[in-house]
């Protein structure tokens, strides 16, 4: 207790956090973060409209499981993070066609991968506070190359979502027109799981594994509290994405905890104003509505 | 000019000198919907054969029967999602292909994934061009005005901002045929739309389908279980039943010796204070079950 609150008593500190932001490490995690915010910001509010958190959930952990591999044969932590989503998204994508048995898919699939992973890290003959932080995240461990690459990958996640963006849209909120519109919902489906795939790779170097759903399914399930418009949902989503992310790696310098903890925590905040705003609005509506009743 | 005839029914056209076959620049309009020789089976069931229909623009053609006679696979034919196993089909003097912008759409009403964050003139819009790919910062004057058009004529403007989740089911489907009409289709596919809507609203929704077809001449192909809301705006009704059908005008089809016949079993139908009421026809009251599974 004494040591959080002693942590605490510094996140005010602005001298020390000023300090800090000289490091090279800490600014490459600081672009990391904002790449990251990025992405998931955008992808957020589909994620949360197509009903994938569990989803997200369950690629993070398979990231994790590739992660802890690549530790292992000593390739590139973001490499073997990126392989292990990626094969998450092919493997929900064809065992959970159906959209009954989707959830029990992700739940067999994430259980095993996860203890594969646990499996590879206790192969691994490194000290144990390294592979924590791939559960939990460890941002200052991002080297400038892993910056390229993230940067790169979140690249391309953007421009296939905003080639995608519309039909894709059309498909989450309103599937049986669209099919009858033409959009090839079959290909759109695996598609999108492969840009969530990638993007909670790279928030697994981030935030960690276990709390990627704070980058990728909180921001837009708030942004979605407060606004009708799919547009404004989005832009909403990628400023609390980023503050997260981005204000989350600020906070933590100085005090030196964890950057999940106020990643999550900042995340958690928005979402919890949000529904407060979302419901005040949700009743002036009605009530607005029910006057001028059909 | 030739007016375009179903060679399977005896009678003349029932669509009067009113409804134009012609296009408003006078140019001739190929029919909405042709059939030829029309076969559909999936593996040893087979749902219809040697189906010929011709469906002139702006007519209204109600289609009935029994779930599992093959009304929303017809459906899924025009739209080019199911291929015919026999016979051809033209939309709009085109052969059938998925994603024809000739084609309107408007499904059964359900809730709308409940959605806060969508409202109704972002469903029109995507009427209009949810297909296409990219974002689509192009043409936003033009798609705006459009869809503000769509609104009005099915006087939705005042709900248009409304997220959808807030919204009554009729309102709901008022939107569903903006975003079916907002794109100027030949052809107003309608798949149960009044479903789970109460009376006032079913007569809403259908007069304003029956008005579209009247004003831009589009045909509507009705799929409906229920015919009495529809049966003031019906030129012509198909009648699928176990393989077979009918096809012509609501007195034709809807009588005791033709439904008999189709059904292979007595089956009553009377006239009662307007509404025609259909007694023993298998399934026809029941409760009714979407038949989409059997695609």
């Amino acid at each position: 207790m004494n040591r959080l609150l002693d942590a605490l008593s510094r996140i005010f500190d602005f001298g020390l956090t000023g300090e800090l932001l000289g490091y090279p490490f800490v600014q490459q995690a600081l672009l990391a973060a904002a790449a990251l915010g990025l992405v998931s910001g955008v992808l957020a509010p589909l994620v949360v409209t197509r009903k994938m958190s569990f989803a997200v959930h369950g690629t993070a952990e398979l990231a994790f499981t590739g992660a802890a591999a690549a530790l292992l044969i000593g390739v590139g932590v973001t490499v073997g993070a990126l392989a292990g989503a990626v094969v998450a998204a092919l493997l929900l994508g064809l065992l959970g066609q159906r959209e009954t048995e989707r959830d029990s898919v992700i739940g067999a699939v994430l259980s095993f991968g996860l203890g594969l992973g646990v499996l590879l890290l206790w192969m691994n003959p490194e000290r144990a506070s390294n592979k924590f932080t791939l559960l939990v995240g460890q941002i200052v461990g991002v080297s400038s190359a892993d910056v390229t690459l993230l940067g790169a990958a979140a690249l391309v996640v953007l421009l296939v979502t905003a080639l995608l963006y519309r039909p894709l849209l059309f498909a989450s909120v309103d599937s049986e027109v669209a099919a009858a519109r033409g959009v090839p919902i079959g290909l759109l489906t695996p598609v999108f799981a492969l840009l969530v795939g990638i993007a909670t790779a790279l928030g697994v170097h981030v935030v960690g594994a276990l709390l990627v759903m704070a980058l990728m399914v909180t921001p837009g399930a708030a942004a979605m509290r407060v606004t009708a418009s799919p547009v404004r949902a989005t832009l909403l989503s990628v400023v609390f994405a980023e503050v997260a992310a981005v204000g989350g790696i600020l906070l933590s310098l100085a005090p030196g905890v964890p950057v999940s903890a106020f990643v999550t925590a900042v995340s958690f905040g928005i979402y919890l104003v949000c529904r407060v705003v979302g419901g005040l609005r949700v009743n002036r509506l009605t009530r607005g509505s029910s006057a001028a009743a059909v | 000019m030739q007016r375009p005839q179903s060679s399977t029914e005896p009678t003349e056209h029932p669509t009067d000198g009113t409804r134009s076959d012609e296009t408003t620049n006078g140019r001739e309009r190929p029919p909405a919907v042709r059939l030829r020789d029309a076969a559909l089976s999936y593996g040893p069931r087979e749902l219809w054969r040697g189906l010929d229909l011709d469906v002139a623009p702006g007519e209204f053609l109600a289609v009935l029967g029994p779930n599992g006679a093959g009304k929303t696979s017809l459906l899924r034919v025009l739209l080019g999602l199911a291929p015919l196993s026999g016979g051809s089909v033209r939309i709009a003097g085109e052969p059938a292909h998925r994603g024809n912008d000739r084609i309107g759409y408007i499904p059964q009403q359900r809730s709308l994934q409940n959605s806060l964050t969508m409202r109704g003139n972002d469903l029109v819009g995507l009427g209009l061009d949810g297909h296409r790919w990219g974002i689509g910062l192009r043409h936003r004057a033009a798609r705006a005005r459009r869809v503000r058009e769509a609104l009005r004529a099915v006087e939705a403007t005042d709900y248009a901002k409304t997220p959808l989740g807030l919204l009554s089911g009729g309102e709901q489907q008022r939107l569903r045929i903006a975003q079916a009409i907002v794109s100027e289709p030949d052809v107003l596919l309608c798949d149960e739309p009044l479903l789970s809507l109460d009376p006032s609203h079913q007569r809403r929704v259908s007069e304003l389908i029956g008005r579209q077809t009247r004003t831009t001449g589009a045909a509507a192909l009705f799929v409906t279980h229920e015919i009495n809301p529809v049966l003031p705006l019906v030129d012509r009704v198909l009648y699928l039943v176990n393989g077979g059908f009918r096809i012509g005008t609501p007195d034709e089809v809807m009588n005791s010796t033709t439904l008999s016949e189709l059904y292979g079993t007595e089956v009553e139908v009377a006239r009662v204070g307007g509404r025609l009421v259909v007694a023993g026809a298998e399934n026809e009251q029941d409760h009714h079950v979407h038949e989409g599974g059997e695609a």
